[in-house]
């Protein structure tokens, strides 16, 4: 067959993929750290001081990258629970699992970070507007796909039932990004998009983006480590 | 340096932020690295 000379499928079996994702995880890891210490030291000794809010600004540095990474590892994971679905891959679903834990950390980062943010700025720690409550129903969706692949023995079947829901939340995706515009929220619109020219300071948006990078080496090696412990549990 | 960590008058917000972020993100770190050694024998 000529599909076997492609070889699609060579790493979605386990025990290839086994060595594969501990050298990327390595690397990185890495790359978190030094795209963190660059990050850090940019956000905080070469961007200057917010004109209107001072220094309670520099959250961004962890809130945008946070909120950014929660819902990405959403949309990897039901990909991957998808591609799961479609093609009845096991790494697929293992990768999916793995994802859940980070994707519900950085949601609650970005919840924590905000509240924290919004504090001094808004004048409380927190408001039931469009976006805050969208990014707390991610964080529902997160801790209803992990309790479903805990209380499911059969294997099969939780991977199946949690990726139906995983699938079904992309939903709230959409609607926590265009949240901002669709309805009137506290929360300010999108400094950064990809039709407009970022609204802030070069070296504001460096560190930002220094951060961005950070999470996402951090999310990828923690993800992999955690599916090569998957593996290595159940082969 | 005590003007650092004063943040302006906002230090319990910046560094409630960072000090909650970058303490979960060792927590999951520790917590899968333990479980790393436990499923390697």
């Amino acid at each position: 067959m000529t599909t076997d000379s492609i070889r699609w499928f060579w790493y979605s079996s386990p025990q290839t993929f086994f060595p594969l994702a501990g050298r990327i995880a390595r690397i990185c890891a890495v790359l978190a750290v030094v795209f963190g210490v660059a990050g850090l030291y940019t956000g905080f000794f070469v961007a200057p001081t917010d004109a209107t809010q001072g220094e309670a600004y520099r959250i961004i540095y962890i809130h945008v990258p946070a909120a950014w990474m929660s819902m990405f590892l959403y949309v990897v994971m039901a990909l991957w629970a998808a591609i799961g679905l479609a093609f009845n891959t096991r790494l697929s679903f293992l990768m999916a699992r793995a994802l859940a834990p980070t994707g519900a950390l950085f949601t609650f980062i970005a919840l924590w970070t905000g509240s924290f943010w919004g504090k001094p700025t808004w004048g409380t720690w927190w408001v039931w507007d469009a976006r805050l409550t969208s990014e707390l129903i991610l964080l529902f969706l997160y801790f209803g796909y992990i309790a479903l692949q805990a209380t499911i023995d059969d294997r099969r079947r939780a991977d199946r039932a949690g990726a139906v829901l995983a699938i079904v939340g992309v939903v709230n995706i959409p609607i926590i990004y265009y949240s901002v515009k669709w309805w009137n929220t506290l929360h300010q619109g999108a400094s950064v998009s990809l039709s407009q020219a970022p609204s802030m300071a070069a070296t504001m948006l460096t560190g930002m983006l220094l951060m961005a990078l950070c999470f996402w080496a951090y999310s990828i090696a923690v993800a992999l480590t955690r599916v090569r412990a998957e593996i290595a549990q159940v082969g | 340096m005590s003007e650092f960590f004063n943040m302006g008058g906002y230090g319990l917000y910046v560094w409630g932020s960072y000090g909650v972020t970058f303490a979960l993100l060792a927590i999951e770190v520790v917590v899968l690295m333990k479980r790393k050694r436990e499923t390697k024998t």
